[in-house]
Formats: C-alpha cells, sequence, structure tokens
C-alpha cells in the first residue's frame, strides 16, 4: 500500500497540508479559494475558450507583454502582504516572540525576496519592453514569438509552483539567495529549497530565452531609418538588459542545478564534505547576482528616459552619453559581483579591486541623473503621475546610490554587512529605481495598451502612498543597520530598535494602501473608460512610434512599416506634417499564428519539476518526454503563419483615420481632461 | 543588400536559396546568440571543474580513471562526424537531392551514436572502479561537465533523426534548410567544446 503510495505520490502526505499553524493555514486557504473562484468565475462567464484562444496560445507581443504584467500585479500582492507581515512581527517581537514563530518568519523573508526579484520585477520589466520595444522600433513583432510564449508561460509556471509551496509543503528558509551549505540536504531536509531551486530555475530559462528574443529583436526588426543611434533610450536600455539576460541568467541556471544535484542525487558541489566548496556557489550566484541587480534597472532608467523627456516637452539632453553611459553600466555590471561576500574570506587586495570596481559604476549612472535633470531644465515639466514618480526617483535613488558607494568601501562593508542596513540600501534601490520605473511605464503606456487612461486622482493618492510608504519603512532602517541590528532576525532585545521597527511597520502600512490604491485606481478607470478613451493614440504628445498608432494598437501594429527619418521619429513625423497620413495602398500583412506550444511546454516543465520536488517518478518522466515531445511536434507543423488581408487592414486603418479626423486637437494643460481623445497639439523642441 | 552577401558566420545559403537565405538572416543570427550563451554555461562547467580539480576528498583522483586510448576514439569519431555534417551542408547547399543529405546525416548519426557508446562505457568503467559523482568534489565536477557535453551530443542525434525524417517527408524545404543550417552550427560548436574538455579535462589531469 505504501508503496502504491509513493508510486502515485511521492513523498506527498498529510503532513504536507499546511496545518502545522493558523497563519499557515490561513495563507494557504486564500490561495486555494483565490484559485477556485477565478476558475468558477471564468467558468461562470464562459471565458475559457476565449481565454485559450485571444490569450494563452497567443504568440502577439502585445497580448504576452500584458500577461507578464498581470503575472507581476499578482505575485506583487503576495510579496507586498508578506512584508507588512514580517515589519508586523519586528514592531511586535521586542523582548516578546511576535506572532510569527521563527520558521514561519524565514519562510516569509525566502519567498518574499525570491518573488520580488524573480516573480515581480522580472516578469514586470520583461512586460514593458515587450509591449513596448517592437512598437518603439517600428517591427509588427518580436523576432521569435513563440519562443516568446514559451519565455512566459515558463515563467508563470515558476510563480505557479511558488503559490503550490504555500498549500503542499513549506517553502525554503535560505532566503532568496538560498547559500549552500545551509540548503544542503543536511541541513534543510524538507522540499522548502527544492521549490525554491525550481521555481527559480524555471524562470531563469525563461529569461534566457526573453533575453536572446530581444536582443535579435532589436538588432534585425527595426524599420528602416531606424539606425541604432535613432532608436528610443528605452529600446536601448532593453538591448542592454537583454545582454545581459543571456550571460548572466546561464550561472544562475547552473548554481540552481549544481545544489539539486547535491540534494537529489548526493553530488558534492556544495557540501561540507567529500570536497565540496560553497563558495562556488556564491561566485555563481553573484555572477548572475550582480548583472542582475542591471537588468532590473536598466529597463526603469530607460522608461524615465522617456517619461522625463515627453513630459518636460523637451528632447531628451544627452542621447549619446546615455547611451554610452548604458553600455558602461552594463559591461561594468560583470566586474563587481563579489562585492556581494566581501566577508568572506578573499585577501583584501582583492577587495580592494571590487570595492573601487563598484564605485566606478557610480560615474555612468551620476551621468545619467545629470542627462535627466539637463533634459528638464527649461523644459516645460508637466507633474502627471509618470512624472512624479520619475522626480521621486531623482531624489530618493540619489540617496541609496550614495549608500551604496559607502558599502562598496570593503571596510565599510565589513561593519553593516548583513545588517539592516544593506537592506535599506537595496530597497533603496530597488524601490524607488525600479519599481516606480515601472509604476511609471504603467501609466504612461496603460492608454496606448487599452485604450483610455488610468484615473488621475488615484494615480496621485498611489504616489504619495508608495513614496511616504517607502520613506517610513526603510530610513528607519538604515540607522537600525547603522545600530547593528542583523537583517532577517525574528526577535530582539535591544530596546534602542523598538521605536525604528514601529515606524517602518507603519510604512509597510502605507506601501499596503499604496498598492490598494493602485487596485482602486484600476476599477475606477475600468468603469470610466468611456470618458478616459483616447483610441487616436497618442494622448501625451508622445516622441516616439508607438504613439503613432491607435490605441490600442491593431494585431500588425503598423499598416506600413515606418520609414525613420530622426531620433524620436513620430515627433519628427509630427513637425514634417507627416504623421497620421493614409498610405499611398494596403497590402497583405503575415503575422504568426497562434501556438499551444507555450502553455503545453509550462504545463509540462512545471509538473515534472513538481514531481521531482515531491519524488514522484512518472510525473518527472511524463512532464520532461511531453516538453521535448511537444517541441518536436511543432517542427512538423507546417503552416505557422497567416495571412491579414489588405481589405481588412484598410477597415481598421480607415476606421481609425476617420477618428483621427473627428478628434480634437487637446494642448498640454488640458491633457489629463476628458477632451483628450488621442490627438494631441504638437508642442515642444 | 544583394541576395549574395554575408548574412551570417558559417555556411551561407546566398545565390543557391535566396529565400532561405534572407529568412535565414534574424533565425541563424538568433541561434548563434543561443550557442553564446550555452558557451557561457560551458565556461562556468569548465571554472567548475577547474576549482574542484583537486578536491578528491582521498578518493580516487584522475589518474585512476582517464582511459586516452578511449578518449582518442571519441575525438575521432566525434571530429570525423564534424566532416560527414559538413559534406551533409555542402550537398544541402549545392546538390538539391534530399537523399544526398540523407545519407550524410546518417553518416553523422551513426559517429555520432559510436562517440555516445564510447562515453557512456568510459562512465561505467569509471563507476566500476568507485569513480561515481558522489565520491568526491572532483568527480561531481567532472561527471556536471562531461556528460553535459554528452546530453548536447545525445540531443543533436535526436535532431538528426528529426531532420532526416523531416528531408523525408517534405525535401529540402525552406524550413528545412533553415533547421539544418542551425543543427551544423549545434554540432561543430559541440566539437569545440569537445576539444575544450580534451584540453581541460583529460590532458591536463594528466600532466
Amino acid at each position: 500500500m505504501d508503496r502504491l503510495w509513493f508510486f502515485f505520490f511521492g513523498t506527498l502526505n498529510y503532513d504536507s497540508l499546511p496545518f502545522y499553524s493558523t497563519i499557515a493555514t490561513i495563507a494557504a486557504g486564500i490561495v486555494v479559494a483565490g484559485a477556485l473562484v477565478t476558475f468558477g468565475l471564468i467558468t461562470w462567464y464562459g471565458k475559457w475558450t476565449a481565454l485559450w484562444k485571444n490569450w494563452l496560445t497567443s504568440v502577439d507581443h502585445k497580448k504576452i507583454g500584458i500577461m507578464y504584467v498581470v503575472v507581476a500585479f499578482v505575485m506583487m500582492a503576495r510579496a507586498v502582504v508578506e512584508a507588512s507581515m514580517m515589519r508586523l512581527q519586528q514592531a511586535l517581537s521586542f523582548d516578546a516572540p511576535g506572532y510569527l514563530p521563527p520558521e514561519h518568519f524565514a519562510q516569509l523573508f525566502s519567498t518574499h525576496g525570491t518573488i520580488m526579484i524573480f516573480f515581480m520585477a522580472m516578469p514586470f520589466l520583461t512586460g514593458l519592453i515587450n509591449y513596448a520595444m517592437p512598437l518603439q522600433i517600428g517591427a509588427r513583432d518580436v523576432a521569435f514569438p513563440v519562443l516568446n510564449s514559451i519565455s512566459l508561460c515558463l515563467t508563470g509556471g515558476g510563480a505557479a509552483l511558488m503559490m503550490v509551496s504555500l498549500v503542499l509543503g513549506k517553502f525554503s528558509t535560505g532566503g532568496w539567495s538560498g547559500y549552500p551549505p545551509y540548503t544542503e540536504m543536511a541541513f534543510s531536509p524538507g522540499v522548502g529549497p527544492d521549490y525554491w531551486i525550481w521555481a527559480v530555475t524555471l524562470s531563469s530559462i525563461g529569461t534566457t530565452f526573453t533575453g536572446i528574443n530581444f536582443a535579435v529583436t532589436i538588432y534585425k526588426k527595426r524599420a528602416p531609418g531606424m539606425h541604432l543611434f535613432r532608436m528610443p533610450l528605452f529600446c536601448w536600455t532593453s538591448l542592454c538588459t537583454a545582454i545581459l539576460m543571456i550571460f548572466a541568467m546561464p550561472p544562475l541556471t547552473l548554481a540552481t542545478l549544481f545544489l539539486a544535484l547535491d540534494r537529489q542525487l548526493g553530488f558534492h558541489f556544495f557540501t561540507n564534505d567529500a570536497g565540496g566548496n560553497m563558495m562556488n556557489y556564491a561566485n555563481l550566484f553573484w555572477l548572475f547576482g550582480h548583472p542582475e541587480v542591471y537588468i532590473l534597472i536598466l529597463p526603469a532608467f530607460g522608461v524615465y528616459s522617456e517619461v522625463i523627456a515627453n513630459f518636460s516637452s523637451k528632447v531628451l539632453y544627452g542621447y549619446r552619453t546615455l547611451v554610452v553611459a548604458t553600455m558602461a553600466i552594463a559591461v561594468l555590471s560583470f566586474t563587481v559581483w563579489l562585492h556581494h561576500f566581501f566577508t568572506m574570506g578573499q585577501s583584501s587586495a582583492v577587495n580592494a579591486a571590487f570595492g573601487i570596481a563598484t564605485m566606478t559604476i557610480g560615474i555612468p549612472t551620476g551621468v545619467k541623473v545629470y542627462d535627466w535633470l539637463l533634459t528638464m531644465f527649461r523644459g516645460r515639466v508637466r507633474f502627471s503621475v509618470p512624472m512624479l514618480y520619475a522626480l521621486a526617483f531623482l531624489i530618493l535613488f540619489v540617496v541609496g546610490g550614495l549608500s551604496g558607494v559607502l558599502l562598496a568601501n570593503p571596510a565599510v562593508d565589513y561593519q553593516v554587512h548583513n545588517s539592516l542596513f544593506l537592506v535599506a540600501h537595496f530597497h533603496n534601490m530597488l524601490i524607488p529605481g525600479l519599481l516606480y520605473g515601472m509604476l511609471a511605464g504603467t501609466h504612461y503606456w496603460f492608454p496606448k495598451a487599452f485604450g483610455f487612461r488610468l484615473d488621475e486622482l488615484w494615480g496621485r493618492i498611489a504616489f504619495v502612498c508608495w513614496v511616504v510608504g517607502f520613506l517610513l519603512a526603510f530610513m528607519p532602517l538604515y540607522a537600525l543597520g547603522l545600530l547593528g541590528m542583523p537583517r532577517r532576525l525574528v526577535e530582539y532585545f535591544d530596546p534602542d530598535y523598538l521605536p525604528y521597527t514601529i515606524v517602518a511597520a507603519v510604512g509597510a502600512g502605507f506601501i499596503l494602501a499604496a498598492f490598494a490604491s493602485l487596485v482602486v485606481q484600476l476599477v475606477v478607470s475600468i468603469r470610466h473608460r468611456d470618458a478616459l478613451r483616447v483610441f487616436v493614440g497618442d494622448p501625451w504628445n508622445g516622441r516616439t512610434l508607438e504613439w503613432s498608432i491607435s490605441a490600442p494598437p491593431p494585431e500588425y501594429n503598423f499598416a506600413v512599416i515606418p520609414d525613420v527619418k530622426a531620433r524620436d521619429a513620430f515627433h519628427d513625423m509630427k513637425r514634417r506634417g507627416v504623421a497620421y497620413r493614409r498610405p499611398k495602398h494596403y497590402s497583405n500583412i503575415e503575422m504568426p499564428m497562434n501556438s499551444m506550444l507555450g502553455p503545453v511546454v509550462a504545463i509540462a516543465a512545471t509538473a515534472c519539476v513538481f514531481g521531482i520536488v515531491w519524488h514522484i517518478g512518472w510525473m518527472i518522466v511524463l512532464g520532461f518526454l511531453t516538453v521535448w515531445g511537444a517541441v518536436i511536434a511543432r517542427s512538423f507543423v507546417r503552416r505557422t503563419k497567416r495571412i491579414i488581408p489588405a481589405s481588412e487592414v484598410r477597415r481598421t486603418e480607415e476606421r481609425w483615420l476617420a477618428a483621427v479626423s473627428k478628434a480634437p486637437l487637446i494642448a498640454r494643460d488640458y491633457e489629463t481632461s476628458p477632451a483628450n481623445r488621442g490627438l494631441a497639439e504638437a508642442a515642444g523642441a | 543588400m544583394s541576395s549574395i552577401d554575408k548574412k551570417h558566420p558559417g555556411l551561407n545559403l546566398g545565390r543557391s536559396d535566396p529565400g532561405a537565405h534572407q529568412d535565414a538572416e534574424e533565425i541563424v543570427f538568433g541561434f548563434w546568440v543561443f550557442l553564446m550563451s550555452d558557451l557561457v554555461l560551458f565556461a562556468l562547467l569548465f571554472a567548475t571543474f577547474a576549482t574542484m580539480i583537486g578536491r578528491t576528498a582521498d578518493g580516487p583522483g584522475p589518474q585512476e580513471f582517464f582511459d586516452l586510448k578511449s578518449v582518442a576514439i571519441e575525438s575521432a569519431l566525434l571530429l570525423i562526424s564534424s566532416f560527414t555534417f559538413g559534406y551533409a551542408s555542402l550537398a544541402m547547399k549545392y546538390r538539391p537531392e534530399p537523399m544526398k543529405v540523407v545519407r550524410w546525416l546518417g553518416v553523422t548519426l551513426l559517429l555520432g551514436i559510436g562517440f555516445l557508446g564510447f562515453e557512456v562505457h568510459d562512465f561505467v568503467t569509471m563507476a566500476g572502479k568507485g569513480g561515481t559523482p558522489q565520491t568526491s568534489g572532483f568527480l561531481s565536477a567532472f561527471f556536471a561537465l562531461v556528460p553535459t557535453h554528452g546530453l548536447h551530443v545525445f540531443a543533436g542525434c535526436i535532431w538528426i533523426v528529426v531532420m532526416i525524417v523531416q528531408t523525408l517527408a517534405y525535401g529540402l524545404a525552406r524550413d528545412v534548410k533553415l533547421r539544418i543550417l542551425r543543427l551544423g552550427l549545434f554540432w561543430h560548436f559541440l566539437d569545440i567544446v569537445w576539444i575544450a574538455i580534451i584540453s581541460v579535462v583529460y590532458l591536463r589531469a594528466l600532466a
């Protein structure tokens, strides 16, 4: 009987269910209820076919981009809640156990970090690049649309595994970086590290493919005349991010697979005995981890470059220096990984070299900050929501950067490493840097993606909450770090810490409110979508090609591939009076057909790794064979393209051009009024 | 741009099939980028091996296992298979007869399988002498590096089978040609990695 059970269900049993603590039961209940309600609603409204046909099997870069952002938002909801739970615990745990048992607290900081990096930040930036970059370079899709769908689905599979880990078994307590030997079988015999390993591995493989896809798209699919040095800056940062993904994801894949071999098959890569060497893990992980930091921040830099130029009604200052700075950051990012473990035993000469390399990155970043400031100088700055995020970023990011320069000094690092000072520093980079950038990008491109603007008032409320929440939650952490409070502490006995942890908990409350405001904003905007509609497609007097088409854009993006004559191509077209021209003739457009390969591969791959986590042999074999069988079967599909006939293109375009001719020309002062239908009065330099 | 421009490194289809040549620009370039990423993976496997070379944990070291005769045969098989794949590529470009391509692919496949046979035999012999990856850090690194290359060759063999079937079924259609072009890059890439394995693993460990 036991053997039969093991054959079908592996090591799963009653103890895997989340009844070991009330909080775990509630969390699992929420996940299960959420899944049931979602499935129920889709079934109730009969939307399964539509979901499958129009979304899950779609290879349209725009839809894939939107789905990435949806994944990011769902996962952010969980990770923000986890963050506030930890802040609350620390506010309550002075000389007291608080309300979270230590093991649960450790799970929380592990899932919080893993989700925020791999399943919030990465999908978010990948989604924005997916959506905007092909439009900005005048392409109809990415270079490999089906591969794009596979990447998305693998990321989704990893995210699903994270959610399953809430219900079945316990997650790793080894932090987001999963350092062995602690995460080896000897010290973490549960399934937690396995969940971590395989969720991260699925995401890292998907991300490698994404990097290849983006790089090839930018190198090979630009519209005629779109020279590299005419590309919008967001495309440049996307290119550098893609290159970083290609080079930096393999070390992570390898590190996690080595750890998996150690755990499952008894290899000795990172064990304490038999010649294992955990420093190899530290090196491999941070060989990924540091470039990853720039994978995260560069797309946000791109968004800020677009947003600041656009809402200052001015050409971007120092375009070339921004490009060079971006490239410099991308290259330097591979030379500094060792600063993540200054205290782990190498000589002071090695530390000094890496410390100096680390400080060097401040130079190109400083160049960028000045370029953005000078873009605003003598511009007509409009304080719209994306611009507000950009301004908050400029101030707060510099603070975070300065604390980074402090940490780059090995002597200082020895004092504050592993303390809350570090936690404050990287949150200071990632929240005002990455997250504000992603939110600015969402507000900026949302009208393009859905055809209506987001509500301004709730956008501003969310913005205020994000900034106040960030300041309250993380500035005290700098002080706590300097007072000597280590990170990841479940309970403490020094009364000096208490006031700061209380303030930080209040800040976490504001961040929860900020997230809630975003949800309210979305609901309000959908309700008022008719008043917010901008079908013509240029609500912000945009400068780049994505604004030259309708909102939402047609499937094929451009009826005629634009001929680019200058940087800021659409601004140039408007100035020369050639925007919104009716094409001389319409022709058939060839587009890739939908494919179920992405979802099939991802479901099979997720099943396979779930089988590995729980030792379910048949599931491993079946999943693995299905992945490769599906890929091979796909290569036998002969018809992968479909033709959109010229007549259909004409109908779509004529409907849009008719709307263009009827829409009122909107001056910049009225761009947030309901009169804005997406036709901007050309203004600015 | 004229159709005879070189659009990517390696064998170009050029004038012999302008349509496929045009399509190759994006697709083959993309595959080069993929190989670059794969090469990073191998570079790190080599680096890991280099750091683990002395970590034998009192277990058997390289001297106890490595059978250079077998390695020489494996090398010969793999290098000749690269040569025969070259003939398959040339046949595809200049003599558009599917059967010629299929024959050369078949020879390549046999050589690839021969290589795998010898390699598996090596591993089994090693295991018999107590050389399993569970023994020491050194052997873990060895069994991460060399079999990863072997798995690539295995995947390449399956890919060759698929391409033989497709060439027989569809003739030398444009998509078939583009796939053989990429398969060729993959196959030659594995040769280069193998040469690095001979130098870094087998020769260096014995030196």
